[in-house]
């Protein structure tokens, strides 16, 4: 039987029983469409997660204090810290590669003044700190070095702490109390949105490190330090610098182990895309059972309509068809229609994901790999699952098979 | 004259000592025991017998759907008893028409459509108008203003009308014809068999399955089977001419009517 032959007869087959080919191709679109919406959220989060953390700073390191042994006992990272402010002094004074640097001392408390109070967090940090984290005010302005010298109790408001304590946006030269330690708002930060965890950036107030120790937390050691490098390509060269540096300032002999963890942004930016990498290839899996379901699918509806199927199946070999003729047709049949529900699949997923994508703000690109492979998939569904009723259609045997009621 | 003597070169069946033994557990049914059967072209024959007396058998081996235990079968000069399940299906396909009681048409599918079923698997390799072809056949069974209709749309003796088109598009040997008038109300009974005596006073070969006297009464030879044998096979004497039956039942409607 030619090609083309072949094709008419199985279309006419799949056109002329509409409710069964739709039925057939059901599991298929259905399948299709989830595995395309699932990996298009999945890339989507994983692009969202880049863009946070591209927000976090540009070529940013983050020097956390590290694990202390005890008797050769491990306690576990920051269980002693020993990262002061001389540290910082020390990488900012020594070091010829790193451009800013700036310690974060952190503490929590109640603050009261405009509208209201708020509980938020209060970070004591350097002037540089706006170079590190790449952040702008929105409204006045930052403070400077003689306000970290002087430990002047000046604050700079994150946007989400300005708009709850100052609705009206006059929050620049107003008086607020922090812990009833009085101090004024010089500025307020850009909004910069919500961390990979989900955590809000902007509920916070920076303030120069040394009010935020003499004043408000009276802590020595410090829980962060970040710097940064003017090029991408001094990261490796300025994390050598730094632990030489901070190896000689904390006085360890050459056989013991860092007290500090530095970690790159681009490490931090690997640990996020794997989480979303991973998750994203769990929800292809999961949407890929609705695939075998909706091929198994196809193969119960093509088992039921080769019996039902049966007297037309007689006929055709009565009338000269060969079992190899009934083979292919039932087989062209169940590829044509897997593969024909794999493009309405696709199209459901596109419609679904723009929706998502709408929904959500992220970008839910649909890739071309998945399109193939979503394409590719249907056609192998087709084949498989159609393979078996379409050799039982062969194997029958004529005479049975035109009596067959 | 015994049948075999009667085989000339004109013959288009010619078989000889057919069996057919089925095994059904450790019981074995001999449903042909030596069968000889000789068509010659342009007959139209009738093969009667009660259910059991093996005349489907006879059927299926002849029609090329089933092979003999023992005997041989020259089908148009061609010896098909020993031929594999492909090469049968090619002889079906070239030599053979089939009409059913059932008319087995596919549903959803206009009557053109299937007609020209058969022609899809044609092997020959010849260039194929199936379209016209089988608008001509549609024409011969007359039908041919009803091409675009599908069988959900026709009486019962307009769907035998185009299987009978199906089975003649392919310009077969022999129309094999298995109880085509079992479905239908006599009136349509004696229209289709009105239609097989023209075909075969046009030349078409036509061996027909029946039970029922009536219908056989329309072929030009009745050959009877019983327990798998030839018991009977003779010529019609006093043929009935279904034109002139069909003239009759329409006479006794107008009289009905009037």
């Amino acid at each position: 039987m030619k090609a083309k032959t072949l094709l008419k007869v199985a279309g006419q087959s799949i056109v002329k029983n509409k409710m069964r080919t739709l039925l057939t191709m059901l599991g298929i679109i259905i399948g299709v469409a989830a595995v395309n919406v699932m990996v298009a959220i999945g890339s989507g989060a994983q692009r969202q997660i880049e863009r946070q953390i591209q927000a976090l700073g540009t070529n940013m390191l983050v020097i956390t204090p590290g694990s202390a042994m005890q008797g050769g006992v491990s306690q576990g990272a920051q269980t002693f810290n020993r990262l002061t402010i001389e540290d910082a002094e020390m990488l900012r004074s020594q070091s010829f590669l790193l451009s800013a640097v700036s310690p974060v001392v952190m503490t929590r408390a109640q603050v009261i003044g405009g509208a209201g109070n708020w509980r938020t967090s209060i970070m004591g940090v350097d002037v540089d700190y706006q170079q590190i984290r790449d952040w702008p005010v929105q409204d006045g302005v930052f403070f400077e070095e003689n306000d970290v010298r002087a430990m002047r109790k000046v604050v700079v408001l994150g946007a989400t702490v300005a708009e709850n304590l100052f609705p009206n946006g006059d929050a620049v030269g107003q008086q607020i109390r922090i812990r009833d330690v009085p101090v004024q708002v010089i500025g307020v930060l850009a909004p910069k949105g919500q961390t990979a965890n989900g955590g809000d950036q902007d509920d916070v107030i920076l303030a120069p490190y040394t009010t935020v120790q003499t004043r408000l937390s009276g802590r020595v050691f410090i829980p962060q330090i970040l710097a940064n490098t003017s090029s991408p390509e001094d990261i490796p060269a300025a994390q050598e610098e730094i632990r030489s540096i901070l190896r000689t300032s904390h006085r360890l002999a050459p056989n013991e182990p860092d007290d500090f963890t530095l970690r790159n942004q681009n490490e931090i930016a690997q640990a996020a895309q794997g989480t979303t990498q991973v998750m994203t290839m769990l929800l292809a899996a999961i949407a890929s059972i609705s695939l075998v379901v909706g091929g198994i699918g196809i193969m119960n509806i093509m088992l039921v309509s080769v019996t039902e199927r049966t007297r037309e199946i007689g006929l055709r070999l009565a009338l000269g068809a060969r079992g190899r003729d009934v083979l292919t047709q039932f087989l062209v049949e169940s590829v044509v229609m897997s593969v024909v529900g794999g493009l309405l699949g696709l199209a459901l997923g596109v419609v679904a994901s723009g929706a998502i994508a709408h929904v959500t703000g992220w970008s839910a690109a649909l890739s071309p790999a998945m399109v193939a492979i979503a394409l590719g998939f249907s056609g192998a569904v087709g084949v498989f699952f159609g393979y078996d009723p379409a050799r039982r259609a062969a194997a029958l045997d004529p005479i049975q098979a035109l009596r067959y009621e | 004259m015994t049948a075999a003597e009667s085989a000339t070169m004109s013959s288009v069946i010619e078989a000889r000592g057919l069996t057919k033994v089925y095994r059904m557990g450790k019981n074995e049914v001999h449903a042909l025991r030596g069968v000889d059967l000789f068509v010659e072209r342009g007959e139209m024959v009738a093969i009667m017998g009660a259910s059991g007396s093996g005349k489907s058998t006879l059927m299926n081996i002849l029609g090329c759907l089933d092979r003999p235990t023992s005997g041989t079968y020259v089908l148009d000069g061609k010896r098909v008893d020993g031929l594999s399940k492909d090469e049968l299906a090619d002889i079906r396909n070239r030599k053979l028409g089939f009409v059913f009681q059932g008319f087995h048409l596919l549903p959803r599918t206009s009557a053109l459509e299937n007609v020209e079923l058969p022609l899809l698997y044609d092997r020959s390799g010849r260039k194929l108008d199936t379209r016209a072809l089988a608008a001509a056949a549609l024409e011969r069974v007359g039908l041919g203003q009803r091409m675009d209709h599908d069988p959900s749309e026709l009486s019962g003796g307009q769907q035998q009308r185009v299987a009978i088109a199906r089975a003649l598009v392919t310009q077969p040997s022999v129309l094999l014809a298995d109880e085509p008038t079992g479905n239908l109300d006599s009136r349509t009974s004696v229209e289709i068999m009105a239609l097989f005596q023209e075909l075969n006073d046009d030349g078409v070969t036509i061996l027909l399955v029946t039970h029922e006297p009536d219908i056989a009464a329309y072929a030009k030879r009745i050959v009877e089977l019983r327990d798998g044998r030839i018991i009977r096979d003779e010529p019609v004497h006093d043929r009935q001419d279904a034109a002139a039956d069909l003239r009759a039942f329409q006479g006794a409607e107008t009289a009905g009517v009037a």
